[in-house]
Formats: C-alpha cells, structure tokens, sequence
C-alpha cells in the first residue's frame, strides 16, 4: 500500500496502462506540458511525450470523435473533458457515436475508450462548471459509467476501464482529488466494473452514496451511530452495470433505503436506484425510500447559496433521524 | 499514373454495381418492401469509386447517411448490403442498422452514419491510431456540402491539420443539403462561398475542387492526396462537385431544384461519360459493355433474391451488441 491522493492515483492508472499496452494514449485540453486542469495528468508527457499524451485545442467535439475513431481503429484513448458542463458540446459524438456504434454495426465496431470528467460543486465554480451529469449517461445504452469514491478505487476503476472493450464514462470528483487514500501499489490491481463495495456494515438502515456523497454518508454513520442507529453504507462504484444485487440484499436485512446523490433530485440516478428497489424489492421495506439530493436548480456561485444546495453529512443524517 | 485496361473497366463495373444496386433499392423501396427511408447515391457514382480507387486494403473511410455507394466502391459484399438494407438476419448489421447505417468493418469502414457530419471528427481520430500504432493507412472521410457548415468539419479539419494526421476529406459536393442550395448568387444558400475547398485555406492545408462526375479527375485527385498522407504530408480536401439524380431520400417532392437542372446535370452523368472514354480509348465495345451490364445486373438479382428469401431476425436479438461480445 501506498499513501496516494485521488488524483495520483488516477495518473498512477494511465501511467501503469500506457506502460503495459501501447496503444493506451491520453489526450484532452492542457493535459501535457501543463498537466492538466486540475493536474490529473501531472508530467505523464515528459514519461511518454507528445504524442502518447495529445495536448488538444479547445475542441470537445473533435476530442470525443477523434476519440471514437482512434478506438474503433485500434487504439485506446483515455480522453479528458475539463469539466461535466462542458459534456454538452461533445454530446452527440457520446451518445450517437460512441454509445451506439457496436449496437448499428451489429456488433462489427467497438468502442474501448474511456471519457474522465471532473464534475461537482463545491469550489465556487459557478453552474457551468459544477454540475453532476452521469444520470444522463445512465439513459444511454451502450455506454459505462463509472464514479470512484477513494483513491484506491479510483486506480483499480480506471485501469479496468482502460481494459474494458466498450465506452467508459468515467467521473470523478473535483473535492475528491486531494483525498488521500492507501492505494495498493501492484500494477495488476483492478476493481471489476459492476462490483459495489459495503464501505460500512450496518443493520438499521442503507445508505447508496457515489463519489463524494460516501465521505459524507460515512461521516453521518459515525454521528447516528452515537445516538444508537446503525447505518449501512453502499458504494456501487459503477451506476453501469449497476451491482443491484448488493443494494437489495442490503435493504432486505435493513428495511430502510436511503440514497445520498449531489445530482439535481428529478431524473437522478437516485431516482433509478429508488425506482429499482421500489419494483423488485418494496415487501423489503418499512418506510418510502428518501433520496437527499441538490434542489431542481443549478450550482448557485455564492458560498452561502452553494452550501444551502448541497447535501452534506449534516444533511444526510438529518434525512435518516426522520425515518427512526 | 497508368492504369491497365482492367483496372479502368473495374471502375466502371463498379459504377454499374452501384446504379444497377440503387435503382433495385429504389424500386423495392417505392413497392413498400424495405422499411425506413433511403438515401440514394445515384448519380454521385464517380466520387465513391475513384476515391475508394486510391486506397489499399489497410486503409479506412468514414461513410454517410447516402452509403450504400462508398460501401460497394470499397467492395462490399451486394447480398449482404442487400439483406441489411431490407432488414434481414443476415444484413451485415443482422439487420439492427440499416441503410444509414451499413458498414463492413472488416474493410476498414468506420460506420455509414445517420448524423451530417458525423464522420470527420472519426476520421480524424482514425488517423491519430495510424500515429499512435505506427501504421502508414490513410483514412478517406466522405461527407456532403450541407456537413461543411457544421462544427464537425471546421474542428476535425483543424485537429487534423495540427496534428499532420493522414486523413484525405472528400467533400461530395452534391448542390444541396435536404433542399438548401451550397451556393447561389441570389437567393437563400448554404454558404457565401462557390467552392467548399476555400476553406481549406483556413486550416493551413490543401484544398481542390474537381469535377466529381469524373470518375478519372476524383481518382487522380485522391491518389495525389492519400500519397501526400501517407508521405507524412498531412491532411488535404478534395471538393468533388456532383448532382443526386434522386431527391435528398426516397419520397422528396424536389420542390427546390427545377427538371431543367437534373435533366442538364444527366448530361454529365458519370457512367455515360466513363463509358464514351473507354469506347473513344477502344478500351471497350457495345458488346463488351452489354456483357458487363448483364453481369452486373445478374449479380444484384442474385443479391435481391437472397434478400428477399432471407429470415428476419430474431427478437431475441433486441438486446444483443448493446455491449461488445468480441469477434465473431
């Protein structure tokens, strides 16, 4: 094990990729010489050069083509979209291209290329450049969707999802990158798409928390556990394909379902999981499902209004004192 | 260059294929066999054959919403096209793509493609593999006059540009998009400028404009365009004006364009061109020529047969290539 942030351990994952398969190459706007928006790629350039790590214009839709056509052709491009509010641009080369090549051809073409977004709120980016966006990818089939919580996971995710054959969505969280986590150091080390992980053992209660939601569900499991709750949180670690088999095992046994999402509530993919549960596994429960998700608006700017929009562990174990 | 004779007869049968090919399409179509809508490529025949002509077999092309003629220039097999654009099990996409989206794989097309414009930023990432696996293939992108106004063109063309990727864009300038007209003086029109290849200048790479009913003058163009990129020389645009002889799909009133002007562009049809070239070159006789369309024509009764007598798919396949399921 090794003490790594989020961050490094993502570029630790292109870097261990690209090492071992030379077709993996990395490309996106300032992700060479100036390592990257948010320093994700770090000096991945000076290991393996210009050409392996493809410093591109301002061009999203070009990015996520080029990114298709490379991959149909052999290669395996990781490219980065700065940030989740800039997915619209690109947005037909996703979910028209990507998304349905292998389907249209029947099965002839495949698309292995991972697509890593930095996405939420929480630095005052204003509402083009915090927003969550995966429920969206999660309508699309064809597509993968992927949103690590820890550092470690967020190596072994991104290396399968290199290795995967089909389009990856790969989202990760911009307060996440300087969580610190210990990451394994074997360069072998993947976590399967599809699997979830119990991040907490409980019997009162289930919590399903992605990406930063887990910190903050975690922290509101140690404070209810203080006034005798006993939380149970879930990390699915993938929405596609989701691991519905852990979550609903995990209400059987708890009999409460609660899903902590900074997506915006309507259409979210706490709404899947919720509707998922309530059509296989309602007898299960006690009481409705809650969701505790951002309001149907957009990432305010003020600190003030950006707080009062996100769930936080406050939130969170506020939510779960109204279902005891 | 010189071509031998056969090479030069090879081009026409080609044509021929896709004449002979379409027109079957465009009866069964109108007799309520196939489903969907079509986009015919006939009268477009010389761009498809002489650019795919320039290419070898580990090269690529990117196709459009009108395909099926890039498919059958680069060789694609007529039963199989055939069955998939009527539905059918045994259609190259087992009937899940259809007209638009008919593609051979295995001959290095990177998908027909229902989205104008779709195709360039694909083409251009094909060449980015090229660079990256260390492979010398060119990758020939078709796309029409109306994909030239989208984001698409102006971005692949400028990565493709900066990046010195070996992508040859070949603008099949067919006059209109749906009914908007690329150029006119007066009037609404696409663009204020006469020829696509303009833009060109803007990138900082070549561009050419050629009379795309020339089957000789698009080959000869493309030749010298894959060999530049192949030569490391970069990316290069190559306008080929041309004319639909059919509406934008099947069922298009062609409200927009007078009778005048298609029967003036059938003039200039390319197959009765290429056909005067080789008889003036004594390349080919009235005989020599029936035989060749009578081959031809066998060739797509067989194919609408094997359509016709093949079985629909089976349902249980809705849910099937959503994900890969490796090679077959």
């Amino acid at each position: 094990m090794k003490k790594l942030s989020y961050a490094e351990a993502l570029r630790v994952a292109m870097e261990e990729e690209m090492s071992r398969d030379s077709s993996v190459f990395v490309m996106g706007e300032d992700v060479g010489v100036f390592g990257g928006c948010f320093g994700v790629t770090g000096d991945l350039v000076e290991k393996f050069g210009e050409d392996r790590v493809r410093d591109t214009p301002i061009t999203e839709t070009a990015i996520i083509g080029s990114a298709v056509g490379a991959a149909m052709t052999g290669s395996r491009p990781v490219a980065e979209i700065m940030f989740a509010g800039f997915l619209g641009v690109p947005m037909d080369e996703i979910f028209n291209q990507a998304a349905k090549m292998c389907y249209m051809t029947g099965g002839q073409a495949h698309v292995p290329m991972v697509l890593r977004v930095p996405n939420g709120a929480g630095i005052g980016a204003a509402a083009q450049h915090s927003e969550r966006t995966e429920a969206w990818f999660t309508h699309i089939p064809g597509l993968k969707v992927v949103y690590p919580s820890n550092a470690a996971d967020a190596k072994g995710l991104l290396k399968s999802a290199i290795r995967d054959e089909d389009p990856v969505m790969f989202f990760e969280h911009k307060i996440l990158y300087n969580h610190v986590g210990d990451v394994p150091e074997e360069d072998d080390y993947l976590v399967p798409l599809g699997k979830g992980e119990i991040k907490r053992e409980g019997s009162d209660i289930t919590i399903v928390a992605t990406g930063i939601e887990v910190s903050h569900s975690l922290e509101a499991a140690e404070k209810l556990a203080e006034e005798g709750i006993d939380v149970e949180v879930i990390d699915p670690r993938t929405l596609v394909p989701l691991d519905i088999d852990m979550i609903m095992k995990s209400v059987e046994k708890t009999g409460k379902l609660l899903i902590a999402s900074e997506e915006v509530k309507r259409g979210s993919f706490a709404s899947e999981i919720a509707a998922e549960v309530a059509e296989e596994g309602l007898f299960y429960l006690e009481q409705p499902i809650k969701r505790v998700c951002a309001p149907d608006a957009p990432v305010p700017f003020s600190s003030v209004l950006e707080q009062a929009y996100l769930p936080d562990a406050e939130k969170i174990a506020d939510a779960v004192r109204e279902m005891f | 260059m010189k071509e031998s004779n056969e090479e030069l007869v090879g081009l026409l049968e080609k044509m021929l294929v896709i004449r002979e090919f379409e027109t079957t399409v465009q009866k069964h179509f109108a007799e309520g066999e196939i489903p969907g809508f079509v986009h015919l490529y006939l009268g477009e025949e010389a761009v498809g054959v002489g650019a795919c002509s320039a290419l070898g077999e580990e090269d690529f092309i990117t196709s459009t919403h009108r395909g099926h003629g890039h498919l059958l220039a680069r060789g694609g097999d007529i039963k199989k096209m055939m069955a998939e654009i009527f539905g059918k099990a045994t259609g190259y996409n087992k009937g899940k793509g259809g007209s638009m989206h008919i593609a051979d794989v295995n001959l290095g097309i990177l998908g027909a493609n229902g989205i104008v414009g779709a195709g360039l930023p694909i083409a251009a990432g094909s060449g980015v593999s090229a660079q990256i696996l260390g492979k010398e293939s060119v990758t020939v992108c078709f796309f029409g006059d109306g994909a030239s106004n989208r984001g698409t063109f102006h971005e692949a063309i400028n990565m493709a540009s900066v990046w010195n990727l070996p992508v040859v864009f070949v603008c099949e300038n067919n006059m209109y998009g749906i009914s908007m007209p690329q150029y006119r003086a007066d009037g609404r029109k696409g663009q204020n400028i006469k020829d696509v290849s303009d833009r060109a200048v803007a990138y900082g790479i070549s561009g050419v404009t050629v009379d795309g009913n020339d089957v000789m003058a698009v080959r000869e163009a493309v030749v010298e365009a894959v060999k530049k990129a192949r030569a490391d020389g970069g990316p290069s645009l190559v306008e080929c004006k041309t004319y639909r002889h059919r509406g934008h799909f099947e069922g298009d009133p062609t409200v927009y364009r007078s009778d005048e002007e298609l029967e003036q562009w059938k003039k200039k049809d390319p197959i009765d061109r290429f056909v005067k070239v080789l008889k003036d070159q004594e390349m080919l006789d009235d005989e020599g020529y029936k035989e060749l369309r009578d081959k031809v024509r066998g060739q797509i009764d067989e194919a609408l047969q094997f359509a016709q007598d093949s079985p629909e798919p089976d349902v249980s396949e809705v849910t099937t290539d959503v994900y890969y399921g490796g090679a077959e």
